[in-house]
């Protein structure tokens, strides 16, 4: 088995000889088993009905692995995670690498073997891929491209469909996956058991619209967090947001990070937490159910979609002051001193 | 380290509310405003961003010092930085925001996306581990920053003499809070009457370097720490020295500020560091002695000396519109500048006040308008 052979990615295994054709069948077809993927042909054959979502997402993270996850689970969960805030359930996915020569196959194994086992947490298969091996320096170890599909079970929820009075409910807590890569990034020498919040959220949606609950928006708060999400939907439903920074859960260590380098839980990234507006009358429901599956159980109703203000979103203090939560701007860049 | 503990009683809703009620109550027995500056950017935006000011009564006022790096940074010194890391072989390394300050000629982030080797730093240590990861290449440190981080430089300094890390130069931009102090109260216009010390300034230097501004304008200054109930209780401390008719130097951020400061710190910092003649501070003007150099036997890591040829000598004044000089020196509030919130905002910044995320434009932007009715 040529791949075995290697303990680096080298030039060749992008080209379309025989040592991709190992790379391929030993490693990426075993892992992704499935029909419609192994019967090679130039194009995956798809049975779609219904209302379908389409997505794409390429993820580019440095460095690779981090607490809670690695690029591969990311590029499934985020694909899925992006169908899922439609309602849509998760089907067929494409994948695509792009690997720099010299990328160690041992790294490259385990980033499959976490895309296999992430896709066990949806069902969605991949059904198509594609793979280039670029020359050391073109790529930043490894890239990913992930694009999905799936059949929308419950049409109608859209950033542009928040109502005056909705409540906002954030299922966990949050910055987590932001907090996680600085952590990783850095040779920070902090104690911390900080894991990013990465994970398929397709099971709790599922859940959700299950019990038929209504839900008006929904979306993962993935890079610019909580603020961005929020703020995007005060201007695209043209209401205020209002919030209470009491009822927002954030965990101990991500706060003392922020402290640290002066950045607000509220702006950094998630992988496996969204938000939800919906009727005030159904929120106790949903936070219920919500409750019940792992990861959610500090799910908690943030606040409420109020008619002053439109296009901002107010974060209330708990010692009475009020301001607006703005997108964050640019990099993320620690303050100074 | 423990993360955990780095913050937690410093929010306390009720502590917070019990020392506005304080405040509120001794501040109604004052006539007179109280106009208190916040030399330093973090202050600013603990104000703005915990919305303190909504908690307090009208007769106090808050003034925005010059105790940012990034507001007081002038358009040629980006300019210097700019023109280093166009040089061949070069890598320059900076501090967060530095690179979304506009030179005269775009700010670093732009010329990073032409090409240049452009790298803010988390951890100003990982400048080591760049140069010696990087042999062939000519690491620059543009080293911004008051007080605070100076030591940081001066260890880096260390290091690579000790090491003998040959590769890495120094451009230094460090500043100093007390001319700075002197520069706004020499202003005849000026209205400060009361100050609240940089807390991270004065763990290095001690508070000491307060005193001659205590004596010689006879205004509090109570160096605080940067949490809402630090600057609450520290604002409580002002108003009652007003109360009282006194002035005296005062440490609330006692947790980690003492008056003679961390010594080991200061020696290192003689140790390569020394007075440079005059710097000009964006809105302030040329001030003596408020910035350090590199002192002459290290020559050989000074880029500004090594590359001396290459660098603009052109002095670069504001967009004329911009009135950051006169919001550093306290005689502005943002929204008096005629472009605030329109031709100029973070995403498109005139002045450096706008781009920092400590500038006083840039808190003003983000974080006012919002009333307590909704
Ligand atoms: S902490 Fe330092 S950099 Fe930050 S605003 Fe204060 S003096 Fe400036
Ligand atoms: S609003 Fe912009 S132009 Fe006006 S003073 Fe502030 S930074 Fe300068």
């Amino acid at each position: 088995m040529p791949a075995k052979r290697y303990q680096q990615v080298q030039l060749s295994h992008g080209g379309g000889g025989k040592e991709m054709n190992s790379l391929i069948t030993d490693m990426f077809f075993k892992a992704f088993s499935n029909p419609i993927l192994e019967s090679q042909e130039d194009a995956a054959q798809l049975n779609l009905y219904g209302q379908t979502a389409f997505t794409t997402d390429s993820f580019t993270v440095e460095p690779l692995f981090f607490a809670g996850g690695d690029i591969g689970k990311l590029a499934i969960a985020g694909t899925v995670n992006d169908l899922a805030m439609m309602a849509a359930q998760p089907e067929y996915l494409s994948c695509s690498f792009i690997i720099e020569e010299g990328f160690a196959i041992k790294d490259l194994n385990t980033i499959v073997q976490s895309m296999a086992t992430e896709l066990h947490q949806s069902g969605a298969r991949i059904v198509c891929g594609d793979t280039k091996v670029v020359p050391k320096g073109c790529a930043d170890g490894i890239f990913i491209n992930t694009s999905g599909v799936g059949r929308i079970l419950k049409p109608g929820i859209s950033v542009k469909n928040l109502q005056v009075g909705d409540a906002i409910i954030v299922s966990r807590d949050i910055g987590r996956h932001g907090a996680a890569i600085l952590m990783a990034r850095d040779s920070l020498s902090l104690e911390s058991e900080l894991t990013s919040d990465c994970a398929t959220l397709w099971p709790i949606v599922e859940q959700l619209i299950a019990a038929n609950i209504d839900i008006h928006a929904m979306r993962d708060a993935t890079r610019g967090g909580l603020s961005a999400v929020l703020n995007e939907w005060a201007t695209a439903s043209n209401v205020g947001i209002q919030v209470d920074e009491k009822h927002i859960p954030i965990s101990q260590e991500v706060q003392g990070l922020c402290e640290l380098y002066g950045f607000e839980a509220f702006d950094l990234a998630n992988e496996g937490t969204f938000i939800i507006a919906l009727p005030q009358d159904v929120a106790e429901q949903a936070l219920a159910i919500m409750k019940q599956y792992c990861h959610c159980d500090s799910a908690s109703i943030i606040g409420h979609v109020i008619k002053d203000n439109k296009g901002k979103v107010i974060l209330n203090t708990p010692w009475g002051s009020s301001r607006y939560l703005d997108v964050p701007q640019g990099e993320l860049l620690p303050r100074i001193c | 380290m423990k993360l955990t503990d780095l913050y937690q009683q410093f929010r306390n809703p009720d502590i917070i509310k019990a020392l506005a009620a304080q405040i509120n109550q001794y501040s109604s027995q004052i006539t007179s405003n109280i106009n208190i500056m916040e030399v330093c950017g973090g202050h600013t935006h603990t104000i703005m961003k915990y919305g303190l000011k909504q908690l307090l009564p009208a007769n106090i006022n808050f003034i925005h010092g010059p105790g940012c790096p990034v507001c007081i940074m002038p358009k040629e010194r980006i300019d210097h930085a700019a023109a280093l890391a166009q040089l061949p072989d070069v890598i320059l390394l900076t501090l967060g925001d530095m690179i979304r300050v506009p030179g005269s000629n775009g700010n670093l982030a732009q010329y990073r996306a032409k090409g240049c080797d452009i790298r803010p730093l988390y951890d100003p240590m990982d400048a080591l581990s760049i140069a010696k990861d990087n042999p062939n290449k000519t690491i620059i440190f543009f080293a911004i920053g008051f007080e605070t981080s100076t030591p940081m430089t001066a260890v880096l300094i260390d290091q690579a003499e000790k090491q003998q890390i040959n590769n890495l130069l120094f451009h230094i931009n460090h500043v100093l809070v007390p001319p700075a102090i002197d520069a706004v109260m020499a202003d005849p216009q000026a209205r400060v009457n009361a100050f609240i010390g940089p807390a991270h300034v004065s763990v290095i230097s001690g508070a000491k370097i307060y005193q001659a501004a205590v004596d010689q304008y006879q205004t509090p200054v109570v160096v605080s720490g940067f949490e809402p109930v630090d600057v609450m209780e520290s604002i409580l401390r002002i108003v009652k020295q007003k109360y009282n008719d006194t002035a005296q130097l005062d440490i609330q951020y006692s947790r980690a500020v003492n008056y003679d400061g961390n010594q080991a710190a200061q020696a290192l910092i003689n140790q390569y560091l020394t007075l440079r003649d005059s710097f000009r501070w964006r809105g302030l003007g040329p001030i003596p002695d408020s910035a350090l150099t590199l002192k002459p036997e290290f020559a050989h890591r000074d880029a500004e000396i090594i590359f001396k040829q290459h660098l603009p000598t052109v002095e670069i004044d504001d967009h004329k519109a911009c009135q950051c000089g006169d919001i550093l020196r306290g005689i502005a509030n943002p929204q008096d500048c005629k472009v605030f919130g329109k031709g100029c905002s973070p995403e498109s910044p005139l002045g450096s006040c706008m781009v920092s995320s400590e500038g006083a434009c840039n808190a003003y932007y983000r974080y006012t308008g919002v009333t307590n009715a909704g």
